[in-house]
């Protein structure tokens, strides 16, 4: 009846995992508990849980990514209080332990939070970017948000019943087999990933669909802003790679719950396929992360240095090689397999070509602050943190391609040392110079930069800290996921990467204060205008938030930065005449309905409960065909509603633009040297 | 043309094109598994290899129906774009059989395979065989079961922007299904004619 | 809490100031200190230092982007401040071809020549390629159990555990496989690492410079008792060599029974060695996994 779930699941075996049950199993009562309290059930079921408006589903995936994003930080606490502490002991973590946290740190980081974080941020910022009223499918929006949240929800209770893979986060077989790991870890390993790995598929295709066939009258190709190209091409990857993620976990689940034989050590299985198959995602994958955050620091780096984009068509160019490039380089993540020199070498050299559009962009970002007027708030202060570091991480990378010396650092923590300093500046500095920036655009108010450049001063050091002893320990000899080790020279650069850890985490603090702080003072960070950094491109030319319908009428776009060159005209805040009625799509119950169904669909599979898996499957496809009957309901903003608020928002901001022709006249105002116009 | 008329269009051109995406995400996913059957196809573990258990005679049957139902599923599609509501009844019908009678050969084909221990956890090689051979079933399956969908929005309202998107998709997705088997029929059937 | 503290300094190291100064003060002194005597910066065998020098000279070569780049970042951030009104103001400068170019050449030009080292090194470096010369080298077949390695001597006839001993001014040729799940057997002095996967032999050539002891162990995670899957390497001279031979030959067999109790998950507390073992033990190990990898020209191992 209920597979292999039995009271056994229950985490009464160890004080840790009990401890990890009542944290995740109390974190979720007291949401719950204050939702009710507060009585905003109705309201947020209404506003934002059935929504489909692309804003709010790209908030709550913001939302999402930062939950996940403290699940995931806290497992890499653990990790690194467990290295700093078990020179010659067991430290506190027994590997059974050690060995699951270091393999959900990883899938949680890559796949719960980062995903989720540049989804909603492409969610919220590109379709304004592109001078569109919503995704091509909004109802698919939010389907594709729920399954990714049923993915994250099987992490999650894989820490309350039953117990997460240990095989680490790629989850190479033969470990990951019955053979070795006969739990259901390795099962929630899977259908977390595949669960959530549909959902990001239909993101892709929806994202790609609005760009090419939802762009504003004049937005070309060429002139389409760098974080909606960085968004086009990551959607790419999407669709193109997930599909190689869905085939190595499909198969390895095959493997587990049917006895196929594609990766095991008998039957002719062959366990190097899967690595291959699983890079084949997994190093596009890297650029899926990477590639919008390029985008939000083309964004910041124009807009904070007062200036255009040095070489717009070098950048795009070089982004598109990047994301062709993304999938010639699979190879390189195992070397050490034993293919031919040649085979090495070829992987070698695609790896290190890429390096080369890289570095171009890194220079046309330089290039655009030459002699222009840089302005140091924190979105800046992250892009300035970013470029540092993101070069020393390219560098490692660089070395890392070379075979020979690979062979050597394969697998130490200089590799771990390595991919942290590509993703932690190149994805996450860059998801945080985003949140900041767009976060005025989304809730109308700036956020606290007292408090922001705490955060960011604790997070850089924090990363230097816990990373560059990882470098040196991989030099050293140390191989990574270890739970103890006896070598004394070790110890000292495990504590400096420990107190690294601590310093991220008072970042995070100052994360979460910076929050509080900027909603409690929501009105003296309040943005009026739409456009509280002095931007160049099109989502600020709304208000803040946007409406519903983000643009009551489009101007004609007839070049780059479009909403620079219509206040530069002084034509940004006049009045439209030609404002129509607009018409938008209903909530949707389905998001939910299929986000539910999924997440027991995936339990389901991972505990052996066929009969329900079985009949969620049929209910997902019933429900299918029943709303292609279903005709969509639009309700119909009116036309004067639309024309109130666009008098509003332009009154407010005429009012409050302090755009005087002169692209430092924001500045000014801030340096007190001339009065606010 | 009224606008709520133009904005139709467009709408059932997006989803087309978001349903081509679609396909070609599918389109990789197949690619994996043709690649993961090369791969295994000499991983037999000392089971029966790909000379002795296929059914010749079958799967070239197979190929004849998947073949003849996409030609017919394109005449459906011609009768619905020209508002010609029985004949793409009976062509969808018709194809509807034919997919069935694909359905009902493979699963005999596989019915054989386990009688004869040949089953997926025999060895690599059947695993490969039987999730590439049955991921295509599957869609043939789900391909089947949207004909007969299309079939009811047929019977219930007159040819429109509807029923023309959705038969757009569905031809769209049949090709796709007929141009994988013909994948498999030669990387997986034919080359074991020899040797 | 004590223990972790007071194991945190580890032995004495002569450049450190001492122990008196703040926790982290002296983890860094003495962590720089350690780290002079990395395996990797002070390689023990010719295969070793090729790789770390191709280290150095790659870090070089990169150096000649990554330090415009600090730089520019470090100037233009200063100069252009929005503060600095003094500083030159281009707003609306966006193209300069010759600067594009050279943006792009520079990179690419690394690039090339990093290109024609890869090239070169990975074929020099190949982890399969021999290095016997006259002398011949000393061959071993090494199997990877949970969580130990077994080290086969097909011409000496002997087997050891978590133990590998080979004459220093030979070469030495490891075939690897595994009975279990695949491991990565690394020894960092000597350099390389090369998978060890059930159903294949995969290869890795190695040579010390003299007599030396070093560690060796499992790169690749491979379950609970990962940490502890290490062993000993020890290169030594001809007449020790043979000593340790000779030693073996008053240990046990490695019989199936002896074999099965090694193949069981666990990890040794002290190498161990075997006196024999079947002939064509290592070819069953293979024969037990049927890979796909597992060409017709694979060559049957005695």
């Amino acid at each position: 009846m209920f597979g292999r779930l039995t009271e056994d699941a229950l985490p009464f075996y160890s004080e840790i995992a009990m401890a990890g049950a009542a944290v995740t199993v109390g974190g979720g009562l007291f949401v719950i508990a204050v939702v009710l309290w507060t009585g905003s059930l109705l309201y947020l079921w209404r506003n934002w849980l059935t929504s489909v408006d692309h804003k709010r589903i790209g908030i709550m995936y913001v939302v999402v990514a930062l939950v996940m994003l403290l699940r995931g930080f806290v497992d890499a606490l653990m990790m690194r209080a467990q290295q700093a502490m078990a020179m010659n002991s067991g430290g506190y973590l027994p590997p059974e332990h050690f060995d699951q946290i270091f393999s959900s740190h990883g899938t949680i980081m890559i796949l719960f939070m980062a995903m989720p974080f540049l989804t909603g941020l492409i969610n919220f910022v590109m379709p304004l970017q592109i001078g569109a009223r919503d995704v091509a499918f909004p109802r698919l929006n939010l389907i594709s948000l729920y399954l990714t949240a049923a993915g994250a929800g099987l992490v999650l209770i894989s820490l309350v019943i039953g117990r997460f893979s240990t095989a680490g986060w790629t989850g190479y077989p033969p470990f990951s087999e019955t053979e070795f790991s006969p739990g259901v870890g390795v099962d929630y390993w899977i259908w977390a990933l595949v669960v959530s790995g549909v959902g990001t598929t239909l993101t892709g295709i929806n994202f790609i669909t609005t760009i090419v066939k939802r762009r504003a009258p004049g937005m070309t190709w060429m002139r389409l802003p760098l974080f909606a190209w960085t968004a086009l091409c990551a959607s790419i990857l999407i669709v193109f790679a997930f599909p190689a993620l869905t085939v190595a976990g499909a198969m390895l689940a095959l493997d587990r719950s049917a006895g196929f034989h594609f990766f095991t050590n008998d039957g002719g299985g062959n366990a190097m396929h899967f690595a291959n198959v699983l890079w084949m995602w997994g190093h596009p994958e890297v650029y899926i992360l990477i590639l919008p955050a390029f985008g939000v620091f083309s964004e910041i780096v124009a807009t904070l240095s007062s200036k255009r984009l040095f070489a717009y068509n070098s950048l795009v160019f070089a982004t598109v090689v990047i994301a062709l490039l993304a999938f010639t380089t699979w190879l390189h993540h195992f070397f050490t397999m034993g293919a031919g020199a040649s085979v090495n070498t070829a992987f070698g050299i695609t790896t290190m070509i890429i390096a080369v559009p890289t570095g171009v962009k890194v220079f046309d970002w330089l290039m655009t602050m030459y002699r222009g007027r840089i302005r140091y708030q924190t979105p800046m202060l992250w892009t300035m943190a970013f470029l540092v570091t993101f070069t020393i991480g390219g560098m490692s990378g660089v070395l890392l391609a070379v075979p020979a010396v690979d062979y050597t650092l394969h697998n130490t923590t200089f590799l771990v040392a390595h991919f942290h300093n590509m993703v932690i500046p190149g994805a996450l500095f860059g998801f945080f110079a985003g949140y900041v920036y767009w976060f005025p655009k989304a809730f109308g108010f700036r956020l606290d930069e007292r408090w922001g450049t705490r955060a960011f001063w604790f997070w850089v050091t924090g990363f230097y800290l816990a990373f560059m002893p990882l470098y040196a320990l991989g030099l050293m000899g140390m191989v990574r996921r270890l739970q103890h080790y006896d070598n004394p020279d070790w110890q000292p650069y495990l504590i400096v990467a420990a107190i690294g850890a601590v310093s991220v985490l008072c970042g995070i603090i100052c994360m979460a204060i910076q929050l509080w702080v900027s909603i409690r003072d929501r009105d003296r960070w309040a943005d009026t205008t739409g456009d509280p950094w002095n931007a160049r491109t099109l989502e600020w030319y709304s208000s803040s938030p946007p409406p519903a319908w983000n643009f009551a009428s489009l101007p004609k776009i007839e070049g780059t930065d479009a909403f620079w060159r219509l206040k530069e005209r002084g034509e940004a805040y006049r009045e439209d005449e030609n404002v129509g009625a607009i018409s938008l799509p209903t909530n949707s119950n389905d998001g939910i309905v299929y986000g539910a169904l999924a997440f027991v669909f995936g339990f389901c599979m991972v505990w052996h409960i066929y009969w329900l898996a079985l009949l969620c499957l049929g209910a997902i496809v019933a429900h299918l065909i029943v709303s292609s009957f279903r005709h969509p309901t639009e309700e119909v903003i009116p036309a004067n509603e639309v024309a109130r608020h666009e008098q509003e928002w332009k009154t407010a901001a005429r009012a409050g633009s302090r755009y005087d022709g002169d692209p430092l006249c924001d500045y000014r105002t801030v340096l007190r040297k001339v009065p606010a116009q | 043309m009224s606008e709520v008329d133009a904005k139709t269009f467009d709408e059932s051109e997006e989803r087309a094109y978001g349903f081509w995406l679609f396909l070609m995400s599918d389109a990789i996913l197949f690619s994996l598994l043709f690649a993961t059957y090369a791969i295994m196809v000499t991983a037999t573990d000392n089971g029966p290899d790909r000379t002795e258990i296929f059914g010749y005679w079958r799967t070239a049957a197979n190929t004849a129906l998947l073949l003849c139902s996409s030609l017919t599923m394109g005449l459906a599609s011609i009768a619905i774009r020209e508002d010609r509501k029985s004949t793409a009844f009976q062509w969808i019908f018709v194809t509807m059989i034919l997919a069935l009678a694909f359905l009902v050969l493979e699963i005999q084909e596989f019915a054989g395979l386990f009688a004869q221990g040949a089953g997926p956890d025999r060895s690599g090689f059947l695993s490969a065989y039987f999730t590439l051979v049955g991921t295509h079933g599957a869609h043939v399956t789900v391909g089947l079961i949207w004909m007969a969908v299309l079939c009811v929005h047929l019977a219930l309202r007159p040819i429109g922007p509807v029923i023309q998107s959705i038969t757009e998709r569905l031809t769209m997705f049949w090709h796709l299904v007929g141009i994988v088997w013909i994948g498999i029929y030669s990387m997986v059937y034919l080359p074991g004619l020899y040797q | 809490m004590g223990g972790w503290l007071r194991l945190g300094f580890g032995p004495p190291c002569p450049n450190s100031v001492g122990r008196t100064i703040a926790l982290v003060g002296v983890s860094v002194v003495l962590g720089s200190c350690s780290l002079a005597e990395a395996p990797l910066l002070h390689p023990s065998g010719p295969i070793a230092e090729a790789q770390r020098n191709l280290l150095f000279e790659v870090f070089a070569l990169m150096l000649i982007v990554v330090i415009p780049v600090f730089v520019m970042a470090i100037w233009f951030g200063w100069r252009y401040r929005a503060s600095a009104t003094q500083s030159a103001f281009d707003p609306d400068w966006e193209r300069a071809p010759v600067l594009d170019g050279l943006i792009w050449a520079l990179p690419a030009a690394i690039i090339v020549i990093l290109a024609i080292m890869v090239w070169r090194s990975t074929h020099q470096l190949d982890p399969y390629r021999s290095l016997a010369a006259a002398g011949g080298s000393t061959e071993v077949q090494v199997i990877a159990l949970d969580w130990k390695y077994v080290f086969l001597y097909p011409k000496e006839g002997i087997a050891s555990v978590n133990e590998l001993v080979f004459p220093a001014d030979k070469p030495v040729q490891l075939v690897m496989t595994s009975d279990s799940a695949m491991t990565s057997l690394l020894i960092p002095a000597l350099g390389g690492q090369v998978y060890a996967m059930a159903g294949m032999a995969t290869r890795l050539n190695l040579l010390a410079d003299g007599p030396g002891r070093f560690e060796g162990r499992n790169a690749l995670y491979n379950g609970d008792g990962f940490a502890d899957q290490t062993f000993s390497v020890r290169a030594v001279t001809e007449s020790e060599f043979a000593e340790w031979i000779a030693s073996a030959k008053h240990a046990p067999d490695l019989d199936a029974a002896a074999y099965k109790e090694l193949s069981l998950p666990g990890v040794l507390k002290k190498p161990m060695q075997y006196s024999q073992f079947a002939s064509g033990f290592f070819q069953s190990i293979l024969d037990k996994y049927a890979s796909p990898l597992k060409m017709q020209q694979t060559p049957r191992y005695p």
